[in-house]
């Protein structure tokens, strides 16, 4: 496998940026984003070439470029680590980057910064492909810092609107919060064991007693990247941008990366098993956090975000029992139906002409069949109904935690059972029943273009068939990461006995409890949410997010803001005024001295007096 | 005979010295001024160089007084047309007065200068005779500059004082 | 005529052409009269010519008695410029008060 056409894979993304970001403007709508899509396509080829080789031959292979940073007793090579672990990634970013940039072809198609966006989002796989593929934890940062400022640039693509240039502010410096962390975590990494090098890392790493300061640093900055407790209050307001944008970046790519990370140094974690169960409890309780704002919720993007925010949880929950291959297996799985139901709610969202609200949509199956029926398939699989992908991944992170932990298990199951219930209140509310919005809106509604349907198309059938990569008892993708992680007894072979089989028998009852009641609610009742001045009580501790983005303001943005305040008007002054009185001394000195030359030619006189009486002393009286 | 000689001397050149400039009106001070030339004029021949004193004479009192007077009598000045000064002139004068002596005499006596008697050798060395060798012989250069300034400052001197001539 | 500075000494000499230098700068300080300030000015350069003078006659030297031609001839040179200047300030100003010279006030 020649170490080119590995490094093509990286390169063609950012051709793409340049060719878009230098020429863009000159270049028509229709070819620039053939270039950009052609890209991440092209990357996409190189990749299945890859995947089919190490499938094959299970050797990973590593590229240096050249030496970066030298110190005393280690140094950082500037170079990319080909595994399996990367194969995975690889393929979704690819892929699943290919069929979003097609599917933004139409999307953006009226939008004036064309090239512009495609510029961005082509930047923002680039460094997502370095991300994955660094051969040590410095490359990594390279591509965190990368998908962090790209991300920045998409969510404030439409910069004119203050709001949104807000959100992207906020997820740029919650990032920003957990990179400090993981440059934390790369300084204690590199003095303890004097490499940042993946491969001499798994050999060389053993328990130092300040190792949980290390792996709790990276577990920081997956938090931030990740949005789980408590840096993910950026994720929903991230959703000011476009709907191509959200899909790709917050449901399927950057905010996996937290766990790539993760499971790349899955023999640290190992070593710290507090950490481990410091992230499970907070993953477990991200993910029922986060179901249940989600239950009120009345903007289709916001409960899809928070539906991210979730399943998160859950494969951070994963990740904290030690359970790698599960959590990678949701990951997949879930960008498969996550990215779905996000071009599907953006395809309803162009048909309605930018409308967002739910109580406002309604009996759109009619019009808008092919949306429905992959919106429909992807809502079953998130869900988690057999045999669709989302049911197997689901099952065992919940099996995982049912044996290591029963209030794990709890908390988990409960927030499944909620995620059942607010994706079929979202299919019901945007899809049933009859349209609540208005006349003129109703007269525009049409299927979306092929651009957009192809797309969805593609990804709901890999959400349906996506679980067989991982069935229970035979699974391929276990034997396919068993090189990348250390420690293999934890990998449990599952063996199906009765307790299996009834925890998933209960896992799909309780997601057919939560089908039920959103159907009688939402179908039978025929109920609409109400406005928002009308909530009250527990519902409107859901609504307003537990009042945590109002702590945070209070705790944090507020004292901040003093303080900056404080030190421009109170220190800054101070200082200008040192400095400036500097300059006035001299300016006073010089209008005191200007006294002496009043034209008075007596005073001009005495002052020769006196300079030879002075001269006089010295000559011959001062011995 | 001579010490009265010099005493009285001395006396008349402070006292016109002083006169000069207490006077109201400018003529009376260019008078005093003239004898107090004249006082000194005497001192020089006091001292035995009378070529000396004779050209002091000529030249002060005879070229640099008149020309004052003359120029006195041009600007119209025999009004005592005399400008009131502020009290602070007198007080800084007087100090500068007291000042100045104070410190010529006290560097005198600071430096204590061995001061031998004087003994008359007998030697000429200020007859007109050796003056005009000693000036012809080793100050030659200066005495031509000399000739040279005294020329730069009567052109000077009507350039300056010539009235403009107004463009009609 | 020679023993002058035999029977009375070096240093009345000395003091009396101090005295008179005093008297000058006196002159100058005291008086506004462009005129009189110059009589002042003639009046300190004598006082130096006298003890020049005087030493001439101390050392039994011919320098001292030259140096006081030359002093004689820039007293004069000096004394012809500085009225033709007063003349052109009398005709620029119609006075000759210096208090009145003030435009180079800083």
């Amino acid at each position: 496998m020649s170490t080119t056409i590995l490094l093509l894979t990286l390169i063609f993304p950012l051709v793409g940026t340049l060719i878009n970001g230098f020429w863009g403007k000159h270049l028509s709508k229709k070819v620039s984003g053939t270039i950009a899509t052609m890209a991440i396509a092209a990357s996409f080829v190189t990749s299945c070439l890859f995947f089919a080789y190490i499938q094959g031959s299970q050797e990973p292979i590593k590229i240096v470029l050249f030496e970066w940073m030298k110190f005393n007793y280690f140094s950082i090579d500037f170079g990319f680590y080909f595994d399996q672990l990367a194969a995975l990634w690889l393929l979704f970013i690819t892929g699943i980057g290919t069929l979003i940039h097609l599917y933004s072809t139409s999307y953006m198609s009226h939008d004036e910064n064309f090239s512009k966006f495609f510029t961005y989002l082509n930047f923002f796989v680039f460094f997502m492909l370095i991300l994955v593929t660094g051969s040590n934890l410095a490359m990594m940062f390279i591509g965190w810092e990368g998908v962090g400022l790209c991300s920045y640039l998409l969510i404030g693509f439409w910069y004119k609107n203050k709001d949104y240039n807000n959100a992207a502010k906020k997820a740029f410096i919650m990032n920003r919060i957990g990179d400090l962390g993981f440059l934390i975590g790369i300084f204690v990494t590199g003095y303890l064991f004097h490499t940042l090098d993946f491969v001499e890392l798994k050999e060389q790493s053993f328990l130092a007693p300040t190792l949980g300061i290390a792996t709790m640093a990276f577990f920081i900055a997956a938090t931030g990247k990740s949005a789980q407790l408590p840096l993910y209050t950026w994720l929903p307001d991230a959703m000011a941008g476009p709907t191509p944008v959200s899909a790709l970046i917050h449901a399927a790519t950057m905010v996996t990366a937290g766990i790539f990370m993760i499971t790349r140094l899955n023999f640290l974690f190992d070593l710290t098993p507090d950490v481990q169960h410091i992230i499970a409890i907070i993953g477990a309780a991200t993910a029922l956090m986060a179901a249940t704002i989600a239950l009120v919720q009345n903007d289709i993007k916001k409960v899809l975000a928070y539906s991210t925010v979730s399943q998160l949880g859950l494969m951070f929950l994963a990740l904290g029992l030690g359970a790698y291959e599960v959590a990678v297996f949701h990951v997949i799985t879930h960008a498969f139906f996550k990215a779905c139901l996000f071009l599907g709610s953006g395809s309803v969202i162009h048909a309605i002409g930018g409308e967002q609200d739910m109580r406002h949509m309604g009996g759109l199956k009619k019009h808008m069949k092919i949306t429905y029926a992959t919106f429909f398939i992807a809502t079953i699989a998130i869900s988690g109904f057999p045999p669709l992908s989302g049911f197997f991944s689901k099952d065992e992170i919940l099996l995982t935690a049912f044996h290591h932990n029963i209030v794990l298990w709890v908390v988990a199951s409960l927030a499944s059972i909620l995620t059942a219930f607010y994706m079929f209140r979202l299919l019901f509310l945007t899809f049933s029943n009859k349209f609540r919005g208005t006349k003129e809106q109703e007269d525009h509604l049409h299927e979306s273009p092929s651009a957009m349907t192809m797309p969805l198309i593609i990804l709901a059938v890999l959400a349906a068939i996506g679980g067989l990569i991982s069935i229970p008892g035979n699974s391929w993708l276990n034997e396919f990461l068993k090189p990348v992680i250390k420690n293999n007894a934890a990998s449990h072979p599952h063996v199906l006995g009765t307790t299996e089989y009834m925890l998933m028998g209960l896992a799909v009852v309780g997601a057919l409890v939560g089908l039920m009641v959103a159907y009688f609610k939402y179908i039978k009742n025929k109920q609409v949410p109400v406005n928002d001045n009308n909530v009250s009580g527990l519902q409107k501790l859901f609504a307003n997010k537990y009042y945590l983005d109002d702590i945070y303001q209070s705790l944090i943005v507020h004292p901040l803001n003093f303080f900056g305040s404080f030190f421009k008007n109170q220190i800054d002054g101070l200082i200008n005024g040192i400095v400036l009185s500097f300059g006035r001394v001299p300016s006073e000195l010089s209008y005191q001295g200007k006294k002496a030359q009043n034209g008075n030619i007596g005073l001009y006189l005495f002052a020769f007096v006196i300079g030879v009486c002075g001269l006089l002393y010295y000559l011959f009286m001062c011995y | 005979m001579i010490e009265i000689l010099f005493y009285i001397l001395s006396a008349v050149t402070l006292g016109s010295a002083f006169l000069t400039i207490l006077s109201k009106n400018p003529i009376h001070s260019a008078i005093w001024l003239v004898i107090c030339f004249f006082s000194i004029a005497g001192h020089y021949a006091l001292l035995n160089s009378q070529f000396l004193a004779m050209v002091h004479i000529i030249v002060y009192s005879g070229a640099i007084m008149i020309l004052m007077l003359f120029t006195i009598m041009l600007m119209n000045l025999n009004i005592s047309d005399e400008i009131a000064k502020p009290i602070v002139t007198k007080i800084v004068a007087t100090v500068c007065f007291c000042l100045i002596g104070f410190f010529l005499v006290s560097s005198l006596a600071q430096t204590a200068p061995a001061l031998e008697t004087y003994t008359n050798t007998g030697v000429d060395f200020q007859s007109i005779q050796v003056l005009g060798k000693v000036l012809l012989n080793e100050f030659v250069v200066p005495f031509e500059m000399a000739a040279i300034l005294l020329l730069m400052a009567m052109i000077g001197a009507v350039l300056i004082s010539k009235k403009e001539k107004k463009t009609a | 005529m020679e023993q002058v500075l035999q029977q009375i000494g070096i240093d009345q000499y000395i003091y009396l052409a101090i005295l008179l230098f005093c008297i000058g700068a006196f002159g100058i300080l005291y008086r506004r009269n462009a005129i009189v300030m110059f009589m002042s000015i003639e009046i300190m350069l004598n006082a130096a010519n006298l003890l020049l003078v005087a030493f001439s006659t101390y050392h039994e030297d011919a320098n001292g008695q030259v140096f006081v031609f030359f002093t004689m001839a820039v007293a004069a040179a000096e004394v012809a410029i500085g009225l033709a200047i007063l003349v052109a300030i009398y005709r620029n100003i119609g006075s000759i008060d210096i208090d009145k010279l003030k435009k180079l006030k800083g």
